[in-house]
C-alpha cells in the first residue's frame, strides 16, 4: 500500500481569533513551579510594518527541562501546574506577549543537552504554513553552546535570541520576529 | 519515501504572487534544516486534549438557546499520520464564516448579515480511530480585496494538533464542483496536483436523513522527520 499523502497547508487568514481563548497567552498558574518570565515582542513584515494578524504559539519543557508528552521519559519531574503550550494573536502594532517560565535545558543526542528554548510557530494571513522557528535567551551561558543555533549562520543568530529588558519582579524578554528582509527571523525546516 | 515538511508537491511557496499578501510576508531565506530532538517529536497534541471540552456543534454553540441559519452540514474525517495510522486525541479546531459569507469578526467589514445564532469556530478531538466530526452550517462564499471582484470560495479552516509540534497543520477545506476554486489564489497556491486533497468529498452515507448533508474530508499529518538515522526516541531511553 502505497504512503497518503500529506495535506497541504493554507494560510490561517484573518478571522482565526475564536481559536485564541482568553488566557491562552498565560502558561503558568499559582501553582506552577519556576522562574516567572514574560516575554513581549512584535511581528513585522518586509517593510517592517506591524503584523496585526498574526497569530504566535510557543510550546516549551517545565522548569525542570521536561516536556508534557509521551515520548519524553526522562526521570525528570512533570510540573501538574503546566502543560508548555500558549497561543497569542498580535494586535494593533504587531505585538504578542506570554507569561510562561523560565523552561529547563531538554536533551539533543547522547549526554549532550541543548540550551533552554522555546519552540516557537508564526501563523498570518499572507503566511501560507505556519513558519517555525526557536526562542533562546540572550543571556544564559548555554546558548552560544547550543547544538541548533551553532547550524544557524553566526551573523543571523541574533535573530532568535531573546533580549533581557529592565523589569520589576517577573524577568522580561524582548522577542521580536521578522517575517521578511532585514534582520529576517531564522526559521526552521522541520 | 518523503515524509518531510515543506515537500514542494504538497505545500504552498511563501512566496506566491497572485495571493498578494504573501509578498512582503514570505521569508526571503531558505529555512535552516533542524536535526529532530525531544523540542520537535513531543508537542501539544496530547496535553491540550486532555483539557479541551467538546464543542464540535456549530449550528448551537453560540449558546443562544436557537440555531444558527442555513445549510446543515456534517463534516467527519480521519487524521492519519504518513503510515496511514490514526492519530487519536487529535486537537482538530474550525472556523469558518456563516452562511451569508460574513466572519463574527471585528475586521471583517462584508456588507452581508450577521447570524445572532452562529458563533462560527468549534473544536473537537479525534476519537480511538483517528476521527472527528463536526455539525455545522455550509459557509457562503464571501469578497476579499486581493484583486478586482476577487471572492474567497466556502471554504472552513482548520487547525490540528497532533502528538508532535512538527506535524502541526493549519490549512482550509473546500466544497466539490466550485467555479470559485479555479479563481482563488490562496488555493492555487497549493501545487495542482494537490489541491485535490483540500476539497471535501459530499458522502452520502454520513448525510442524515431529514437533517443535514455529509462530507468527508481527510487529513494527512506529516513531519517532523524522524528517520532510522536519527533515532531521537531510542538515544532518550538509553540514558535513563
Ligand atoms: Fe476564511
Amino acid at each position: 500500500m502505497s504512503a497518503p499523502a500529506p495535506t497541504p497547508s493554507l494560510t490561517v487568514g484573518p478571522f482565526f481569533h475564536g481559536i485564541v481563548r482568553p488566557g491562552a497567552n498565560v502558561l503558568v498558574g499559582p501553582q506552577t513551579r519556576g522562574e516567572r518570565i514574560r516575554i513581549e515582542g512584535c511581528v513585522y513584515d518586509g517593510d517592517r510594518a506591524p503584523v496585526t494578524d498574526a497569530m504566535v504559539e510557543i510550546w516549551q519543557a517545565n522548569a525542570a527541562g521536561r516536556y508534557r508528552h509521551p515520548l519524553d521519559e526522562r526521570p525528570v519531574p512533570l510540573d501538574p501546574a503546566f502543560i508548555g503550550f500558549g497561543r497569542s494573536a498580535t494586535e494593533e502594532a504587531g505585538a504578542f506577549w506570554f507569561e510562561t517560565v523560565r523552561p529547563g535545558p531538554v536533551p539533543f543526542r547522547g549526554d549532550t543537552l541543548q540550551a533552554a528554548h522555546i519552540n516557537v510557530a508564526v501563523s498570518a494571513r499572507g503566511v501560507l504554513d505556519h513558519l517555525f522557528t526557536r526562542l533562546y535567551f540572550e543571556d544564559d551561558a548555554a546558548t552560544a553552546a547550543d547544538p541548533i543555533l551553532r547550524l544557524v549562520p553566526p551573523a543571523r543568530r541574533a535573530t532568535l535570541l531573546a533580549r533581557r529588558l529592565p523589569s520589576d519582579g517577573t524577568a522580561l524578554y524582548r522577542f521580536d520576529i521578522v517575517l521578511q528582509g532585514d534582520g529576517e527571523t531564522v526559521f526552521f525546516e522541520l | 519515501m518523503s515524509s518531510t515538511r515543506r515537500d514542494p508537491a504538497t505545500y504552498p511557496p511563501y512566496f506566491y504572487e497572485a495571493y498578494r499578501a504573501t509578498v512582503r510576508r514570505s521569508p526571503r531565506h531558505p529555512p535552516v534544516r533542524l536535526p529532530v530532538t525531544l523540542s520537535e517529536l513531543t508537542g501539544p497534541g496530547p496535553a491540550v486534549s486532555q483539557v479541551s471540552t467538546e464543542d464540535a456543534d456549530l449550528t448551537r454553540n453560540m449558546g443562544t438557546g436557537e440555531e444558527a441559519i442555513g445549510e446543515r452540514m456534517i463534516v467527519v474525517g480521519r487524521v492519519t499520520d504518513h503510515r496511514d495510522e490514526p492519530i487519536a486525541g487529535a486537537l482538530v479546531e474550525v472556523w469558518q464564516a456563516n452562511a451569508a459569507g460574513r466572519y463574527r469578526h471585528k475586521v471583517d467589514q462584508h456588507g452581508a448579515p450577521l447570524d445572532p445564532n452562529f458563533l462560527g469556530w468549534g473544536r473537537c478531538l479525534t476519537n480511538a480511530d483517528g476521527v472527528y466530526r463536526f455539525v455545522t452550517i455550509r459557509p457562503g462564499a464571501y469578497p476579499w480585496e486581493n484583486h478586482p471582484n476577487a471572492w474567497r470560495p466556502p471554504h472552513i479552516h482548520f487547525s490540528l494538533l497532533g502528538p508532535a509540534w512538527g506535524s502541526r497543520l493549519i490549512t482550509q477545506m473546500f466544497f466539490p464542483g466550485d467555479p470559485l476554486l479555479a479563481l482563488d489564489p490562496i488555493f492555487n497556491a497549493v501545487p495542482a496536483p494537490a489541491r485535490e486533497r483540500l476539497v471535501a468529498h459530499y458522502a452520502h452515507d454520513v448525510t442524515q436523513p431529514g437533517y443535514a448533508l455529509g462530507y468527508r474530508f481527510d487529513v494527512v499529518l506529516v513531519g517532523p522527520r524522524a528517520t532510522p538515522a536519527e533515532p531521537f526516541e531510542a538515544s532518550a531511553r538509553d540514558r535513563q
